[in-house]
């Protein structure tokens, strides 16, 4: 039994600081084995395997691989022990081919022989069952093919103990089922996984042992078939909480925004909305699923102003007056100012948004700069809202002084969408606004969002994880390659039935992303 | 006639090449080196006091292969040297690198006008320049046949070795940067440090090596202006806004050196196509001096609207790597 661990961590310590991000973490994995490392936001999951990787150096505690005592202080080093980490945020150059980033940096003997690389290649995706075109460029790849480039990658090294980053915050559920697949593949073929998540069905369908920690300490280890969502929940935050969203009746729902078949194009001439008509009503949660990339953004977009359309209106009723008004001649900074807001979390959160090198303060001012009367800033308000939002959403954070890109990802979101809802919106529009974000704060922001609704406000919600779409929203609009599949009730439908709309409106349009989708049995 | 054009044009050209193939690598790592045209200055009058100094300490038994070897080694040398302060600034320090780069450019000036007015001084001429006639006659030795095989000659054959260094430099750092491990790495360090870092490639290391050699490079075309183009002639100021113009070839050539090697007879053409236009007035001369930069803000233009990644920079270009930062 002892010779089959693959790795051990012996009381790990690391901190930063005056913050400690681990300490006295100590787990093992073996080999043919999923772990999964669970815990809250700034928990130090990614910390602690940052330094099994070689990214960081932890200040005390032992690391054993296959028993031995290795010592990890570069990437190189984690290489030569076999070890592999798909970050969340992909390590990938962009110009290159797949080919050309899973050969980075291999070091060999041999000649450079790129069809000999290549070559190599198709047996590992063969051999585990990816699918992967070995010469297109990272630029033109979808997220999932991207974060197939980057277990190849690792695999290519031979690694025999990979871990990965939240792998699934970005998938749809197809493409989570096939990254599972591959996962157990690769567990049949003897390789030791460890998988970093916060998502509980995630880790009770995939992993065999869960170890939790919660503020940089470990926890335990507990068998998956041994333990069930509650158990782990509570391990995790501490405390019991529950994870129902209450969902209230609508109340005096009206009109807000009358969508009647707008279209627009990119810059290419492709379509990327085609008549798309619909209406948002007050005091409604209205939400928007679909495969990543079918619009989403671009309708919301499209609502702020921000996107330029070839056909329809958007009409806006003021709630005050009734009176009846065009969007599409206004600025966006005219549509914010009716009180139209759109806090939109973009895969990279920093980049549409927020300013990284501001403090929370400045950004928060970002929003309101408009409102100053003389030349000088005045920072008493917006401080006082960011003490608020640091406040309300539970951001962890040293000061509001705080630059923003020093932040955790969950807490740079939380301090996004707080903005947006301070606001006090007529329509709130939140696109993924729980994405990458642990059990705790996705509830507190649904919360807000539920918050919302009933005080009046619009509420479109463009969510990834179909479980949370059908319980929050009162209303969900399919959208697949541009088009609307179909707008159903959000309380008698269920996750298959909008999964079968997601992928039925692709296949009649037969376009490119679809016929990869159509290639997975 | 189009032969002597064609000839000029090149010569012209070779400093522009020698300067781009040194800014492509630099650039490849994701330093944008502005101090190219300090660079090729020091390379240019380092070279110079090296020969100088060889020159009257021998008099006239010259040996012609030292002639050579000892301005080619004196020019390396420094303009490594400038390469080196670059890095360790840039690099090591994580200074600005524009700023970094114009100072460098500035101090590069600065030494060689003051070594090349100290030597002028020595010489004690009339004029204000060093002419250093018999280590150029060596740099200009001509390959055989150049004259007597027509205008064959005259474009393929009638240049010093320098003019063919440049082209063979340029292609090997073509054939490095697209067809070798090495090459893949150094892109990668200046599209993405992070995930080159990540992989285990020495960020560090290829960031001081691709920009010192770079620099070397750049030197040399200050060595070929002074000892071929200019026949030995060194004065103040004399090399004008070369260095200004390698850095347009770079973009113009979409950091590709071969293709570079193209861009540079052009830009070489369209600085001596005035003197071969008859009646030319000195305003109308100034207008075509403007051309090589016009063509580049067309080329630049033209990049942008097609959008291509391929034919952007490389993305890190300008930045600083910090391991630990996020």
């Amino acid at each position: 039994m002892k010779q089959n661990i693959a790795l051990e961590l012996k009381n790990i310590t690391k901190t930063f600081g005056s913050v400690v991000a681990n300490k006295n973490v100590s787990l093992q994995v073996r080999k043919g084995e999923i772990l999964s490392i669970l815990g809250e936001n700034g928990s130090g999951k990614t910390t602690l395997m940052n330094m099994v990787s070689g990214i960081y150096y932890p200040d005390s505690g032992q690391m054993l691989i296959d028993g031995q005592e290795v010592s990890i202080s570069s990437p190189k080093d984690a290489f030569r022990y076999k070890i592999g980490m798909i970050h969340q945020h992909f390590k990938l150059v962009d110009v290159f081919s797949a080919a050309e980033n899973i050969i980075l940096g291999v070091e060999e003997e041999k000649k450079f022989d790129m069809p000999q690389y290549i070559e190599r290649i198709k047996e590992i995706t063969d051999q585990y069952g990816f699918e992967l075109d070995p010469y297109k460029k990272i630029y033109e790849m979808s997220v999932s093919e991207k974060q197939t480039v980057e277990i190849i990658k690792v695999l290519f090294r031979g690694a025999d103990i990979l871990i990965l980053d939240e792998p699934t915050a970005v998938l749809t559920p197809q493409e989570t089922t096939k990254l599972f697949k591959v996962l157990r593949n690769m567990r049949e073929s003897g390789k030791a996984i460890i998988i970093i998540t916060h998502k509980l069905h995630e880790v009770l369908s995939l992993s065999d042992n869960v170890a939790v920690l919660r503020k940089g300490e470990y926890i335990g280890t507990v068998k998956t078939s041994e333990t069930n969502e509650t158990e782990l929940t509570e391990m995790m935050v501490g405390k019991k909480i529950s994870l129902n969203i209450e969902r209230s009746m609508p109340k005096n729902t009206c009109d807000r925004l009358v969508v009647d078949k707008i279209s627009c194009i990119n810059r290419e001439g492709v379509k990327l909305l085609d008549n798309v008509s619909f209406h948002v009503r007050a005091g409604e949660i209205l939400g928007v699923a679909g495969i990543a990339g079918s619009g989403q953004r671009e309708l919301l977009e499209a609502i702020a102003g921000l996107q330029h359309l070839t056909a329809g209106r958007i009409t806006y009723i003021d709630p005050k007056t009734n009176q009846e008004e065009d969007l599409r001649d206004k600025t966006p900074l005219e549509i914010r100012q009716m009180g139209v807001r759109l806090a939109f979390v973009p895969e990279d959160r920093l980049g549409m948004g927020l300013v990284g090198n501001m403090d929370i303060v400045d950004n928060m001012m970002l929003r309101s700069y408009k409102k100053g009367k003389s030349v000088f800033l005045q920072r008493k308000t917006p401080k006082t809202l960011a003490e608020e939002v640091i406040e309300r959403l539970e951001v962890a954070t040293p000061s509001v002084n705080t630059p923003v890109r020093r932040l955790s990802g969950g807490n740079v979101q939380k301090i996004l969408v707080g903005r947006e809802i301070a606001s006090a919106p007529t329509v709130l529009m939140a696109a993924y606004p729980a994405r990458g974000l642990d059990i705790n704060s996705s509830y507190t922001i649904y919360n807000l969002l539920n918050e919302q609704k009933e005080q009046g406000v619009a509420v479109i919600f463009v969510g990834e994880d179909l479980d949370v779409l059908i319980e929050l929203c009162d209303r969900i609009l399919v959208i697949g390659s541009g088009k609307i599949a179909g707008i159903v009730d959000g309380r008698n439908i269920t996750k298959e039935e909008i999964g079968l709309l997601m992928t039925k409106s692709s296949e009649e349009n037969g376009e490119k992303e679809v016929a990869e989708d159509g290639k997975t049995e | 006639m189009i032969a002597t054009i064609i000839q000029r044009a090149v010569m012209q050209g070779t400093p522009l090449l020698f300067g781009s193939t040194g800014e492509i690598l630099t650039e490849k790592s994701g330093h944008l080196n502005l101090g190219i045209p300090g660079i090729m200055y020091v390379g240019a009058i380092s070279g110079v006091a090296g020969a100088f100094l060889y020159e009257h300490g021998v008099g006239a038994n010259m040996n012609p292969f030292l002639a050579v070897l000892i301005p080619l080694l004196c020019s390396l040398l420094a303009s490594t040297l400038m390469g080196l302060i670059y890095c360790f600034l840039t690099v090591t320090l994580r200074a600005n690198q524009n700023v970094t780069g114009l100072a460098l450019t500035t101090f590069g000036i600065g030494i060689g006008n003051f070594f090349g007015g100290s030597l002028i001084k020595l010489v004690d001429m009339d004029v204000p320049s060093i002419s250093l006639s018999a280590t150029s006659t060596i740099f200009k030795t001509q390959l055989p046949f150049a004259d007597k095989l027509g205008w064959f000659g005259t474009i393929f054959l009638s240049h010093g070795f320098l003019v063919y260094v440049a082209i063979i430099v340029a292609l090997i750092s073509s054939y490095v940067l697209n067809k070798t491990r090495t090459g893949l790495h150094l892109r990668a360090v200046g599209e993405s440090p992070e995930t080159a870092d990540a992989v285990g490639i020495n960020v560090t290391k290829y960031k001081y090596l691709s920009t010192c050699i770079g620099s070397a490079i750049a030197g040399l075309g200050g060595l070929y202006y002074v000892m071929d183009y200019a026949n030995g002639v060194w004065s103040n100021n004399g090399f004008g806004d070369r260095g200004w113009l390698s850095i347009a070839l770079v973009i113009f050539s979409i950091w590709r050196p071969s293709v570079s090697i193209l861009g540079s007879i052009l830009f070489g053409f369209l600085y001596v196509i005035p003197t071969y236009i008859p009646d030319i007035t000195v305003s109308t001369k100034k207008l075509f001096e403007m051309l090589p930069y016009i063509v580049t803000i067309l080329v630049l233009v033209i990049t942008s609207i097609r959008d291509k990644k391929e034919n952007q920079p490389p993305a890190a270009l300008g930045l600083h790597y910090f391991r630990e930062e996020r």
